[in-house]
């Protein structure tokens, strides 16, 4: 066990090394690729009508002008010791782990993620509560009383939740229980926990419940095939055959073994989440890092986005590793190596 | 163009539905102040106190450092924590555009003919610390936001236009001396005097901006004073979250007796960044938010909602003070020939043009001038008039028929090949470049249309004369707001000679026409106000004498203003939309 640990965490940690050469190269190297300047990328970061000049300051303050490799190797070390940075008369110093400072507010990315990450991982974990309790449940009734009225109306309404856009669901559901009913807050109303625990709940029912809608439609579908599939093998069969209740049949051997491939697919879809749920955050003005990815992708913040990419790549990385963990524990037939 | 300017193309644009209907004025039967009511009349006039202003917007300052940004909306909100030495008169429409002092006791004195610009502040300002406001600090706030390396978002015309040091001064974070730019002199705490290379006669629209509202320089944190903003207005910052939201409480420091402008209404103001935009419209509507910051007008989504009876009376549909407009370049062949560029003005079906970018509601009214009438110096006239065809099938025979005389007139009988540019990234200017390139094809100029990306429009492809020679791209769309509301901040920027750069430039036409260039060099130096005006008007018609612009659309929104706002007036100071100066809430 504790040597596959140490074993799992050398290789995230190279993964997450990849990871940040990858983003590097596509921000910082791509563009050159295609024939752009670092005089037209430093004009991003200038106003209107930009002087050759002020081109030139720009480029030398966020060290556009060094070559990529150089630009690399700085941010890794600005990881390992710390940076410093000057903004004008002051001059701020980012402790290590630095992830840089933003192009756009002049603020240390960590910071800022670390401010955004709270309302990213309520509406993830809130989510996935829904969805999975929704889901699975759902899933399970389905596939029991398979071909009947519940199954039909059930599949229907999860063929609708996988293929309406979020951003029309979102909408929908605010039109209807925020302006004409009044029964939850309208858009923008997120508040952090610890400022107060009741708006937060209230105004995060709307995104939890349309994000889950969408999520809880795929895993209905996919436990009610996982189900069907379980429900027929010589197992359960077995079960029954002793005198077991169907209620233990079903949760104890059939869920549990139909629970690995969801358990895999959960892995992946919370820790792509915990990156940022891009479109409910900006559909419901939720300041997570999903609207902070679209805002620094449009505004070309790249220490901002590799910050970002290198939260979700160590969500993603984390959870499965808790994952593979985990299954051991739901199927006793799978021993860690 | 204002950044604000192409932020509205890009939301507007981004909805990307068809036209609204017609261009109806009928006031709506529903019971409120009535649809235009605030386009020149402040609507809902109050003095009542109290409350808390809510605003939105679905993006996000370029900055809230009043030294540091560049946005309309953010130089107009930028008033309730920072007063510069004169702003624009919190009024509707026309009116709107008087420059009045604010920290100013009076409208700069000007002497040297004209290179010499003096003001004196009022006594007894004081910023939210308790600290006294002096001419030292407005010097700082304009050696700072114009001369340092690292604020860069801002406008640089103090940079352009004042004298400056030898060797060059290089702003007050590298040069510590006590005296920085010797071209600003404070002869006392109340007295600041600019010292300027040619005579500008509008100087007093100058010191309007934002850049000159007093910064403590003790204060000063460079590119993080976005966050810690010291007010001299009757708010301060509490707080400002890149992305988040900014708050906006009273300034106890603040004296009315020092303000003869301001009510400062609200208690507080809260403003949302990064809302969804549809989100933001429904919120509008609910009363649950008074304002969308932006001022660009509401979503397509939305026009048909804001169109019903009950809502129109709640309406207004402004000029957005910016034109859209088709740059015809004077080294691209044949449209070197006057009368081939004559060709396309009256071939070019403005109408078609119109609707594609959404009708006269959202797109705008037909224009035949290059100043928009809400600024100053906007004279009517129309050089290549155009008549629609009875069957609404396009322009008329006449109209035609001119257009193929022009093009004989240049050699080019049976037409010509171009290119036409539009961004790609915004539908709307693409289905006007279709619209167009179907009209101009009826006379035989055969047009291919090239897309490229806004970000690198200017900086890239049709900002770049050499890219445009190369691949003859010989017309370009793209649209322009005034700098400051009157003919030079409109036209200087793209249609004089000086304008024109290597890449980056607004002067796509590359128009340096002698009596153009004269005529506004003339004009700025001419501290008769009137007979500027009237100059401006002239130049306007020098311009279209050229025939290398085609005044589109003057630009157009639906603006919503909610039932508890008060002091609601259409400000064409800041393009448009709503002054946020002395707006309250009932």
């Amino acid at each position: 066990m504790f040597p596959y640990l140490i074993r799992r965490l050398i290789g995230a940690v190279l993964m997450l090394l990849l990871v940040s050469l990858v983003t590097f190269g596509i921000f910082f190297w791509l563009p050159k690729l295609a024939g752009q300047t670092t005089d037209q990328i430093a004009a991003g970061y200038v106003g209107k009508a930009p002087t050759a000049e002020a081109i030139q300051d720009t480029k030398e303050r966020l060290g556009l002008d060094k070559p990529v490799v150089v630009q690399y190797g700085e941010y890794l070390k600005a990881i390992v010791v710390g940076k410093d940075y000057k903004a004008g008369p002051v001059t701020d110093h980012c402790p290590a782990p630095c992830l840089g400072y933003s192009y756009r507010s002049s603020q240390p990315v960590l910071e800022t993620l670390l401010d955004r990450a709270p309302a990213t991982a309520s509406l993830a974990f809130g989510a996935a509560v829904v969805w999975l309790v929704g889901g699975i449940t759902t899933g399970v009734v389905s596939a029991l009383r398979r071909g009947s009225l519940w199954d039909r109306t059930a599949m229907i309404i999860a063929l609708s939740g996988v293929s309406l856009p979020i951003y029309f669901t979102g909408l929908v559901s605010l039109a209807l229980f925020s302006y004409t009913f009044k029964i939850f807050p309208g858009g923008g109303s997120y508040l952090p926990i610890t400022t107060n625990p009741v708006t937060w709940f209230q105004s995060l029912v709307l995104p939890w419940v349309t994000l889950a809608f969408l999520y809880a439609a795929m895993y209905a579908r996919l436990t009610r095939a996982g189900m069907l599939e379980t429900m027929n093998e010589d197992y359960i069969r077995t079960a029954r055959a002793k005198g077991l209740p169907e209620k233990t049949v079903v949760t104890k051997h059939a869920l549990r073994a139909s629970l690995t491939p969801i358990l895999t697919i959960f892995g992946l879809d919370l820790g792509l989440l915990l990156g940022g749920a891009v479109l409910t955050e900006n559909t419901f003005g939720i300041p997570g890092l999903g609207q902070l990815a679209i805002t620094s992708i449009n505004g070309g913040d790249l220490p901002m986005v590799l910050g970002i990419t290198l939260i979700t790549a160590t969500s993603i990385v984390v959870i499965n590793l808790i994952v593979d963990l985990l299954y051991a524990v739901v199927d006793p037939r799978v021993r860690l190596s | 163009m204002r950044p604000i300017a192409v932020f509205a193309a890009g939301v507007v644009a981004a909805a990307g539905l068809a036209a609204c209907g017609g261009g109806d004025s009928g006031s709506g039967s529903g019971s409120g102040p009535g649809y235009n009511a605030g386009v020149n009349e402040v609507v809902n006039k109050s003095d009542k106190k109290g409350g808390t202003l809510k605003l939105a917007e679905s993006d996000d300052f370029d900055s809230p450092d009043p030294g540091n940004t560049y946005y309309a909306y953010s130089q107009n909100i930028a008033r309730q924590y920072g007063r510069g030495l004169t702003t624009f008169k919190p009024a509707a429409g026309k009116e709107s555009l008087e420059v009045i002092p604010d920290l100013a006791t009076d409208l700069g004195t000007s002497s040297d003919g004209g290179k010499t610009w003096t003001y004196k502040l009022r006594t007894g300002v004081k910023f939210d610390d308790g600290t006294t406001v002096t001419s030292k600090d407005v010097k700082y706030a304009v050696e700072r936001s114009n001369f340092s390396s690292e604020l860069q978002s801002g406008p640089k015309y103090f940079k352009q236009y004042l004298v400056d040091n030898k060797p060059a001064y290089k702003g007050p974070y590298e040069d510590k001396s006590d005296e920085g730019l010797k071209s600003i002199e404070t002869p006392d705490d109340q007295t600041i005097v600019f010292h300027l290379k040619e005579p500008f006669a509008e100087f007093d629209y100058l010191v309007a901006m934002s850049q000159t509202m007093p910064v403590p320089k003790a204060k000063d944190t460079g590119l993080k004073y976005e966050t810690s903003i010291v007010s001299s207005g009757p708010y301060k910052v509490d707080n400002y979250t890149r992305g988040k939201s900014m708050t906006l409480s009273r300034n106890p420091h603040w004296n009315q007796s020092t303000d003869p402008i301001r009510k400062a209404l609200p208690d507080k103001i809260e403003i949302q960044l990064k809302q969804n935009a549809d989100d933001i419209d429904q919120r509008l509507l609910a009363g649950s938010l008074d304002m969308d910051m932006a001022g660009v007008g509401v979503q397509s989504g939305t026009q048909p909602k804001v169109l019903t009876d009950a809502q129109k009376p709640y309406v207004d549909n402004p000029v957005q003070g910016f034109l859209r407009f088709m740059s015809l370049n004077v080294h691209v062949k044949p449209l070197n020939n006057v009368h081939c560029r004559i060709a396309v003005q009256y071939a070019t079906d403005k109408v078609a043009a119109q609707t594609a970018y959404g009708g006269p509601l959202a797109g705008g009214d037909i224009a035949t001038t290059v100043l928009p009438p809400s600024v100053d110096g906007y004279t009517k006239f129309d050089l290549y008039p155009q008549k629609q065809a009875a069957g609404g099938n396009g322009l008329d025979e006449a109209t035609m028929n001119k257009a193929k005389e022009e093009l004989k007139a240049c050699g080019q009988p049976n037409g010509f090949s171009t290119k036409i540019s539009a961004r790609s990234d915004r539908p709307k200017e693409v289905a006007m470049a279709q619209a167009i390139q179907q009209s101009l094809a009826k006379v035989g100029i055969k047009v291919d249309l090239v897309q490229f990306p806004a970000g690198d429009y200017f900086s890239k492809y049709v900002g770049v004369p050499k890219y445009v020679h190369e691949h003859g791209v010989g017309m370009m769309i793209m649209a322009w707001a005034a700098d400051w509301p009157t003919g030079y901040g409109f036209l200087a920027q793209i249609a004089h000679g000086d304008a024109i750069k290597p890449s980056g430039g607004n002067n796509l036409a590359e128009l340096d026409d002698p009596k153009v260039n004269e005529g506004l060099d003339a004009a700025i130096a001419n501290p008769d106000k009137a007979a500027r005006m009237k100059a401006y008007g002239e130049v306007d018609k020098l311009i279209m004498g050229t025939a290398t612009e085609v005044p589109l659309v003057y630009a157009k929104a639906l603006m919503y203003r909610p039932k508890r706002v008060t002091n609601a007036g259409i400000t064409y100071a800041y393009g448009g939309m709503y002054d946020y100066l002395n707006m309250g809430v009932e």
